[in-house]
Order: C-alpha cells, then structure tokens, then sequence
C-alpha cells in the first residue's frame, strides 16, 4: 500500500515541479499511514536532494538502455519499482513526460487515472480528488473505488514543503526490451537557459497589441528582468511572431504562475481558459473596456509601448534598492 | 494504409461553463458542441495523407447520438467512413477500452487523436487505448512524416521538441503543428454533400469498466475588483506586488 512517486529528471537534474510531485506523494503517504518511496531514472547522483521532501528512500536506475527518456521504458521501469515496492498509489508530475507515462502505467496496471490534480485528497475512501477541468474554466472533484491509482499533478499548483527528512538511495535496474524500444530518439532540440512556462513563477504575456515581432524585445527585457517566462496569445503565434511553444490559453498551454503579466491581450474567454488559475494578474492594456480587467487583480489603461519601459525603469529601481 | 481519427465532441472553445443537476452535470443548455480543437490538426494531417497515399481514414467516437453531428462534419471535411459507440463518455479507462475493441478488429496503421479533450482535459484515453492494442504511442505531436510504413514524429517535451522513429502501427496524441492552423480543413458545400451519403455505423457499446466517477464539479471564484494603477504611476505597481502580493 505504499506510495510510489516518480521523480522526474531533466538532463539529470530535478525541477521544482519534480519537488513538488514528491512532497504531494509524502503528504498523501503520511494521510494514509503508509511510506513512500521515489524513483529516479538517469540522474545525475542528486538523488539525496529528495528527501529534503519527506522521502526516506530513493531508488535510481542507472541503466545505459534509460539515458534517453522512452514513454514505454521508463512506464514499464516505474510499473517494475511499483511491484517491486507493493506500492498500489503512483505520483507523477503532469509534465510533457508525466503525460506520455501515465496513462500507459494505468493501463497496464488496471489503474485509475486521474490528472491535473490540485490538491491531497479530501477523501482516502472512495479517494476523492479535485482536479481542473473544462480547460481550467471549472474543476471538478473525483472519485475512486480502486486499489491501484495514478494520480498527475499539476505544476505549479501545490507547494514543495521541505522537512528535515533525510533519504537513502538504492539501486534499482530495468532495462529498456525490444518492445520498448520500437521507437527511437533521432533528436532533442531544446530551448537553451529558457525557464518552462509550466513551471514559471512569473509569467510575461504578450498579444496582438504588441504590433509585431520585433517589439517583443522589451517584453523579452520585463521578463529576464522578472525571472519570468514569456508568453504570448493564439493570434500572436498562428501569425507566427511567436512560436506556438509560447502560446497560452485554452488551446495551448495552461499556466497558473504566482504572477501573470497580459500586455496587449484583450483576455477572450478561450486566453483566460488557460491563464485564470494564475494567482495574481497584471493587466496593461489600451481599451479600458477590455474584458480582461475583470479578472485581473491590477490594471494599467495605457499603451504598452509607454507603460512597459516605465515598468522596466521602476523595476530596476526597486532592485538597486532591495 | 488504414487510419484512425478519433473525434471528441466537445463544447465550442468560446462557451461559458456551467453545471446543473446540484452541480454534478454540465449544462449543456444553449452550447454549441465542435469537433474536439486537438482533434482537428490530426484530422487534417490524415486527409493529407489520404491525398497523397490513398489511405483511407474512419473517424470514431464514443458518445450518445447527439454526437452524429460532429462525426458528419469530420466525413464533410474528408474522412471515407465514421463509427459511433453508442455510449456517454464518462471514464478514460472505459472510453479507450470502447475504442480498442473495434480498432483491434480493423488493424489500423496510424491512430490519431488530440492530445486531450477541452472539456475533460484527462489527456488520458490516447495512451491508454495504444496500450491496450500494444501499440507505441507519442504524446503531444506536432509534427508527422510518413515514409512507407517509417514513421518520423517530433513531439513537444517541456522547453523543446523531440524527434523520433519507429515503424507503423503507432498511435499519436496530436496538437497545433501536426499541421498549422492556417492549413485547418473546413467543411465545403460539396463535402457537405458528400458527406450525407458516407457511412456512419453506430455499435453498441461492449463491456467495459469505469474507474473514476465525477462527484461535483464548481467554477472558480470570482475575482474581487482589478486595482487600477495610473500609467503614470507604475511604481505603485512595483510595490504592490512587493508588499500587496508578495511576488517579487
């Protein structure tokens, strides 16, 4: 009945939304009276970092055959670990990779599912879960009879909580069969030294009122600025100022940052889908009618061309002085 | 070459949700439903495959006969043929289950879904159903090329994109870039047409298992009123976020 959560790694290291998948599967042990237990694939011996999130053991598979991350292998080696352990309940992070594993997990095990999960249970029987539906325009509470469980959480939404916890690490081995193996990583292109919009603690968001790729630069400034992200809505990518990787709303990528900053975005109700779960939102915007400004918690009328570099020179001001 | 389309019939992207029955129904009063967004980047990518390698492509769908609407425009946008299983859609596990017991039937060479559904998001029936027909399956695709039965896919990973190979069958969950949405097919009158004469066989729905039920669902909270900061003023924005909501 153990707890098993997979700790994801990226180019062998962790990231916050791996710390907070552990420190959600070490709260949900605790509430079931049972222990927890991680597991990471092809990382770079950081392995002890997790127990600072309440985990006393780690296992990790060093296998030349799981360097590269494979949906198949890496399912079929956390299914492995789950036997191995007798853990019935699985923690992973609703990440790119998260999503290419889970469901493969459920339905080999028989397991249920459940995904974009915000909070720990509100009830361990039937396990009953809330989770963002309707492209985080509602969310809806779910429920589970069965033993085996998936349960997929969504970045950004709960807290790493550190402990003074220390974790043992262990090996652990699977290699990668034939049948895992029938497709093949010919590439990786990643975006260098760029912060991931799920994971992002501030987000800066551009629209059409922007006028053109090129004006991107001072939002690109605000952000590195901010430590931030940058964003842009669903017109700005299908014109292709942008590349669709950054769109956010409904259709694209669904964010929900500690601070979320719109410039020259109307907030249509397909945007606001995608960003609403954002816990504070900056606004700046011409059209003191858009409708944005109501779900905005502060707001700007003025011409972004005007209003952001203002923003720069106060923010670097405020930064000289704290 | 035989390709699978599976069709969500979702409500349209600029819908305001709201629940009924004690909140634990979607209200579907006054929606207009569409084909799933996701779904029609691979709907459109399997027509272009269909010209030029004279595949034939079935669209699919579990769901009630309110459903047929979205399934006739998928056949008035290209698709040769359309299959309804008669059931509501309440469960990933019991959905992909539906949909592995026909296409186990019909070996398909390509599955193509959307990545998620807008309404339920799980994200979860594509994977499942691949597994269930042992079958690869890549998460998140944008982009398909199809050399005989070699396939080179690249799917989004968090930060990047990834470039794989693998040979047919596979299944893939697809989003904005499989094609670009300037290249979205839509339905024309003489598809329309067409359309009315395809066939569209509804099958009853075998057994299957529910995993999770919904209890209740809620809308998020209503914003209290936006604090308006004059243009000329921006500082006060810079401390409200410092000492108001403490994000920098």
């Amino acid at each position: 009945m153990a707890v098993l959560v997979y700790a994801e790694s990226w180019s062998g290291s962790f990231k916050k939304a791996t710390f907070e998948a552990v420190s959600y599967a070490a709260q949900l042990a605790d509430k079931i009276g049972t222990e927890v237990i991680a597991l990471t694939i092809a990382n770079n011996n950081n392995s002890t970092q997790l127990g600072k999130y309440g985990v006393s053991k780690v296992f990790t598979i060093a296998n030349d055959s799981l360097t590269t991350f494979n949906n198949q292998a890496y399912a079929n080696a956390i299914i492995a670990a789950a036997e191995s352990t007798g853990a019935d309940t699985i923690v992973i992070s609703n990440t790119n990779n998260g999503k290419a594993v889970a469901p493969i997990i459920a339905a080999k095990r028989g397991a249920a599912l459940i995904t974009n999960v915000l909070d720990l249970p509100s009830s361990l029987s039937p396990f009953t879960v809330k989770r963002k539906t309707f492209s985080s325009k509602a969310f809806a509470q779910y429920s589970t009879e069965a033993t085996q469980k998936v349960i997929s959480i969504t970045p950004n939404a709960i807290g790493a909580i550190e402990t003074n916890k220390s974790a043992a690490t262990e090996s652990f081995d699977y290699t990668a069969t034939e049948s895992d193996n029938r497709l093949s990583s010919v590439s990786v292109d990643k975006a260098k030294g760029k912060i991931t919009l799920t994971e992002a603690e501030i987000v800066v968001s551009g629209g059409r009122g922007l006028k053109g790729a090129e004006n991107w630069n001072m939002i690109e400034e605000l952000a590195e600025l901010l430590g931030a992200a940058t964003a842009c809505s669903k017109p700005v990518a299908d014109i292709g100022w942008r590349p669709h990787g950054e769109h956010v709303g409904q259709t694209g990528i669904a964010i929900n940052p500690e601070l979320y900053i719109a410039i020259g975005i109307s907030g249509a109700i397909q945007h606001l889908a995608g960003v609403n779960a954002s816990k504070n939102i900056v606004v700046i915007n011409t059209d003191a009618e858009a409708p944005f400004f109501k779900a905005a918690d502060y707001g700007i009328i003025g011409d972004a061309f005007e209003v952001v570099p203002k923003l720069i020179e106060a923010l670097k001001t405020y930064k000289i002085n704290n | 070459m035989k390709i699978l389309v599976c069709i969500s019939h979702v409500p349209d992207t600029t819908s305001k949700i709201n629940f009924t029955n004690n909140n634990t129904e979607f209200d579907s009063n006054g929606i207009t439903f569409v084909i799933n967004p996701y779904d029609e980047f691979g709907l459109t990518r399997a027509m272009q495959i269909k010209e030029a390698t004279g595949a034939t492509v079935t669209v699919i769908n579990v769901g009630s006969a309110s459903t047929e609407p979205t399934l006739r425009k998928a056949l008035a946008i290209g698709a040769d043929d359309a299959v309804r299983i008669n059931a509501e859609p309440t469960d990933a596990a019991f959905v992909a289950r539906l949909l592995a017991d026909y296409a186990e039937e019909q070996n398909f060479d390509l599955i193509i879904t959307g990545r998620e559904s807008i309404d339920y998001n799980g994200g979860a029936v594509p994977g499942m159903l691949a597994t269930y027909l042992d079958i690869p399956f890549v998460n998140a695709c944008i982009g398909l090329e199809l050399k005989g039965t070699k396939s080179t896919v690249i799917r989004e990973i968090d930060g990047g994109k990834e470039t794989l190979e693998g040979n047919l069958p596979m299944l893939l969950a697809g989003q904005k870039g499989l094609v670009e949405e300037k290249d979205l097919r839509i339905p024309a009158m003489r598809g329309i047409m067409m359309a009315r004469k395809k066939p569209l066989i509804v099958i009853e729905a075998g057994e299957a298992v529910k995993q999770t039920s919904v209890l209740g669902f809620e809308l998020p909270e209503a914003k209290a009123a936006c604090t308006m900061i004059d243009a000329d003023n921006v500082e006060q924005l810079v401390e409200l976020l410092h000492s108001e909501a403490k994000v920098i």
